[in-house]
């Protein structure tokens, strides 16, 4: 489980995050929909810690994530796989060095880890990749990449940021494909950051909605659907202000 | 200590750096990459060095004749060339010349790391920046600006002394001379360990700038800016130091 309680988060004087709670069961893909700068990507990141809330507290189980030094962060990053917007692979390691590194820190045995290796690139339908760079691969193929790193982990979580961002309409189906497949297959607890409408009512157990800090809307993807709230009918229907 | 801007710069590089130091202790993060950063911030920057240090090797003989000759024997000249590149030239020069080609390189490449989220990265595959990055950098630049610098110090004597047998009124014999009559081996250790602090201080400095990095493309350019400009400022003030700390 994943859970923020009443989580705030201040720039300066911009507030980014305005008293968000919200739960993540275990098990679940939650969808968090908002607007671009709506504080989604950093909702996320303070589930591993990478930024700390100004106020309120991120749960993990029964860890309380944003007290937790580096060194305490470390068990828990260990059960979280990351899949970021721009993939953030390390350009000067090949595919599979790029996969490599974390379960190199996982502790694990050259056999294991090349098992490992191959079979989460094979997932991602990019088994013959491994030994090129980053810089040879398109978007695309640079985000499978990605996911297949987060899933070479075997983590209870995966967090995806923007996973189909930029993304073309027929690799944007393949990335919810291979999201829904991740989470059936693996068994992990998601949590999906999108603008992305179509994906997340693809890939989403529940759907939360972002709004001005808060969460405004929190349900199924029919009940979120059939809200009558005219902030989730503007950001459903993609109408101007 | 107030909070102005110097103060937190102080205090956010000292707490960077304390953090680096007890980064020591992950010898499986930084260890595998020693050796491949002791090539990459040393041994290419070795052509820089002995550019600059056969040049300087050239006018200081120049410059030495001109001001003895008339008034000091002319053997001098080995003398002046020698203690001045082992002790000052050849370590300053060369860290300054390393502060903008190492500096710029780790700020710039940490810098993109930063701003394409790699750094992210690395921490939530349970890596410590700290350790992964900037510890290999700044043991690999203390262990090689010493090297290189012997390089250079070699190189810019020798070429002081093939400018002075074929420029100046003076026989190899009379230019030994004038470099055995003042040599100490303090002037070679001297030099060498201010070459190991210069190194630590520049490469800490491009680390620091490039992990603070943001904004893209401009935020790291900005990065290696400063990173040069800093590696400069510290290689000075260090400078200063162990002449008052060794002299």
């Amino acid at each position: 489980m994943i859970r923020f309680d009443e989580v705030q988060l201040r720039f300066g004087d911009h507030v980014v995050l305005d008293g968000v709670t919200l739960d993540v069961p275990d098990g679940s893909t939650t969808v968090l929909l908002g607007r671009s700068g709506a504080g989604k990507s950093v909702l996320l990141k303070q589930v591993v810690g990478l930024i700390r809330p100004t106020a309120g507290a991120v749960w993990v189980d029964d860890l309380r994530v944003d007290t937790l030094d580096r060194e305490a962060l470390v068990p828990l990053r260990r059960q979280v796989g990351y899949v970021f917007q721009f993939a953030a692979l390390f350009d000067s390691m090949t595919c599979a060095e790029n996969l490599r590194l974390g379960l190199v820190r996982q502790g694990l045995g050259e056999g294991e880890i090349a098992e490992r290796v191959g079979a989460a690139l094979a997932m991602v339908g990019l088994a013959d990749v491994g030994e090129r760079f980053p810089a040879e691969l398109s978007g695309g193929m640079r985000k499978r990449v990605g996911i297949a790193r987060a899933v070479a982990l075997r983590p209870r979580y995966i967090l995806w940021d923007e996973p189909t961002t930029g993304l073309d309409p027929v690799t944007t189906a393949t990335m919810d494909l291979l999201i829904q497949r991740v989470a059936r297959d693996l068994g992990v607890t998601s949590v999906v950051v999108t603008h992305d409408l179509r994906s997340a009512f693809t890939v989403g157990d529940r759907i939360a909605l972002l709004h001005e800090g808060r969460i405004r809307a929190h349900g199924t993807p029919d009940e979120i659907r059939a809200s009558e709230d005219p902030v989730v009918r503007q950001f459903i229907e993609g109408r101007p202000e | 200590m107030s909070d102005s801007l110097p103060a937190r710069a102080v205090r956010a590089t000292g707490h960077a750096t304390l953090r680096t130091a007890r980064a020591l202790a992950d010898v499986p993060a930084w260890g595998p990459q020693l050796v491949v950063q002791m090539g990459r911030l040393g041994v290419a920057s070795i052509p820089i060095a002995l550019f600059i240090a056969t040049f300087t090797g050239i006018v200081l003989a120049l410059l030495a004749s001109y001001i003895f000759t008339g008034t000091v024997p002319l053997y001098f000249v080995g003398a002046l060339v020698g203690k001045t590149i082992m002790m000052e030239l050849g370590p300053v020069l060369t860290g300054m010349a390393l502060a903008g080609r190492v500096g710029a390189n780790i700020a710039a490449e940490l810098g993109t790391m930063k701003v394409t989220e790699q750094v992210d990265a690395l921490e939530t595959l349970a890596w410590d920046p700290a350790s992964y990055l900037v510890v290999p950098r700044v043991l690999a630049a203390t262990l090689m600006f010493p090297v290189v610098t012997a390089f250079a110090i070699a190189l810019g004597v020798a070429a002081g002394w093939i400018t002075s047998i074929n420029l100046l009124d003076l026989t190899t014999a009379e230019f030994v001379k004038g470099i055995r009559s003042f040599y100490q081996f303090k002037d070679v250790w001297f030099g060498l360990v201010k070459a190991a602090s210069f190194g630590a201080a520049v490469a800490l400095m491009g680390a620091l700038r490039g992990l603070a990095a943001t904004g893209g493309a401009e935020g790291v350019g900005r990065a290696a800016t400063r990173a040069v400009t800093l590696g400069c400022e510290a290689i000075l003030v260090l400078d200063a130091f162990w002449a008052l700390v060794l002299l």
